[in-house]
This record gives C-alpha cells, sequence and structure tokens, in this order.
C-alpha cells in the first residue's frame, strides 16, 4: 500500500497501470483525483499551498489504509498527495484502489478520502484578491467521516474532537 | 522533563514559530497541561491556544487528547483542524 507525499505532479494513468501491473485477480479499479478550485467560499483562488506534518502524515495515512483493508477485501491501495504551492485545474490527491469487484473498491476509495479530510495533517491556504487565507474545516466532512460509524483503530485514543470542543 | 513543541498552519503563524525544545516544570504531565503551561505565556500564546479555540493536538505524531500524559523527549504537536484532499 504505496503513499508518497510529493510537491511534483502525478500521471493518473501511469499511477494505475503500476498499481494493476501483475495483478489478473483485479476487477475492479476505483480512483478519486482531487483538483485545485479557480473559486472557495465565494472568492478566487489565485494559488492555494498545502502544508503538512512530516513524519505523522505518512503515518496517518498507512492508518487509513490501514483501517480500509480491515474493512474490505481489497488487493491494493494507493494514496499521493501533494504539498507546497499548486495552481487552479492543478491535481492535489490521488486515491486508488483495486479489489476483485467494484463493491470494495468504491466503498473503500470514499472511506480513504473521507478519513483523510479530517484526520491525516494536511492544511491548506488559499492566496484570493482579498489576501491569504487559511481554509477552514468543514462541518460537512466530520458528517461524512460519521457515516463510517466508530473507528476502532484510529492512531491515537481521541482522534475525534474532545467533548465540549466546538466543531469548526 | 524535555519535550519537543511543534506547531502548524495558522496557529505556527500565530505564534511566529514552528518548533521550540522546552523544559517543563513537573506538575505538567498531560498535552493539555502543556497546553494551559504555554498559554500562560500570554499575548499570542493566550491567543493562538485559548480554551474555546478549534485545536487539535497530537503527542509523537498521533491525534490525542487533552489527557494523555506526555514523556520524556516525546513530540508534542498543535494545529488547527486538518483540511487536506
Amino acid at each position: 500500500m504505496p503513499i508518497r507525499i510529493q510537491t511534483e505532479d502525478f500521471d493518473l494513468g501511469a499511477e494505475v497501470a503500476r498499481l494493476r501491473a501483475s495483478q489478473p485477480q483485479v476487477g475492479a479499479v476505483v480512483v478519486f483525483v482531487g483538483t485545485v478550485r479557480d473559486m472557495n467560499e465565494g472568492a478566487s483562488v489565485a494559488t492555494m499551498e498545502l502544508e503538512h506534518y512530516p513524519g505523522m502524515t505518512e503515518k496517518a495515512l498507512q492508518a487509513i489504509v490501514g483501517q480500509a483493508r480491515a474493512r474490505w477485501e481489497l488487493v491494493d491501495a494507493l494514496v499521493i498527495h501533494r504539498v507546497g504551492l499548486l495552481q487552479p485545474l492543478e491535481q492535489i490527491v490521488l486515491v486508488a484502489v483495486t479489489s476483485k469487484h467494484r463493491g470494495e473498491a468504491f466503498a473503500a476509495c470514499e472511506f480513504i478520502m473521507d478519513y483523510l479530510k479530517t484526520q491525516a495533517p494536511f492544511w491548506k491556504k488559499e492566496q484570493t484578491p482579498q489576501g491569504a487565507r487559511w481554509v477552514d474545516a468543514r462541518v460537512a466532512d466530520d458528517e461524512a467521516l460519521a457515516k463510517w460509524g466508530p473507528l476502532a483503530a484510529l492512531p491515537g485514543p481521541a482522534a475525534a474532537p474532545a467533548p465540549g470542543e466546538p466543531q469548526p | 522533563m524535555h519535550i519537543q513543541l511543534r506547531f502548524f498552519a495558522s496557529v505556527r503563524e500565530a505564534l511566529g514559530t514552528a518548533e521550540e525544545n522546552l523544559v517543563l516544570p513537573a506538575h505538567v504531565r498531560t498535552v493539555g497541561d502543556v497546553r494551559d503551561f504555554l498559554r500562560q505565556r500570554g499575548g499570542v500564546w493566550a491567543e493562538a491556544l485559548a480554551e474555546g479555540r478549534a485545536l487539535r493536538m497530537a503527542c509523537n505524531h498521533q491525534m490525542t487528547g487533552a489527557g494523555t500524559a506526555i514523556s520524556e523527549g516525546c513530540e508534542v504537536a498543535f494545529f488547527p483542524p486538518v483540511t487536506g484532499g
């Protein structure tokens, strides 16, 4: 289960081809690509800067993919997340999942993204005409994660907000 | 006890520092205690690490709650809710 944090772009076709190579049991490949939008929260976005927590990010992503593999029968999974300065239209993140049948791959790919959005230490900063601003976490992202039920093997005792803490 | 502090994103910018080596008094035993201890510096520290702020904490690369015990040489990080993907 490869995990990569990188500044450079990725080639979707080449990554999927590598993931499928010598895996004739694969019957389904589900891929999600997140990209930089030119508008967010009513403002035009000129550039986006991605910051991460080296060391912790890789561990969090490994734990996320490990959770997916424990829940569904997967052949393989790949997560690539870019950091640094990005422009609108550029690719930010790739999640690719292979399995024998499509149900597992669809579910696991969505699960990995929902989990990554709320638990992997990445932060986005947008450059807008009004100046630079950090992107706020969305309640919808926490709700998306909640639909998967209890996450028994989270990396740490309290990944959810502490009781009484206001939601972002 | 010696610990390593790390700060990220808006918290790092507000504090004007990304990391710090810190020697703690004996009464500071948990991640929450570290937050309280740093808040006592006042100014941007009191503001960025204030009680009501949505803040995430990690100890040795694991997201954690305020009650987690710290240990000699551990790495404690403070950052805002994450927004990747």
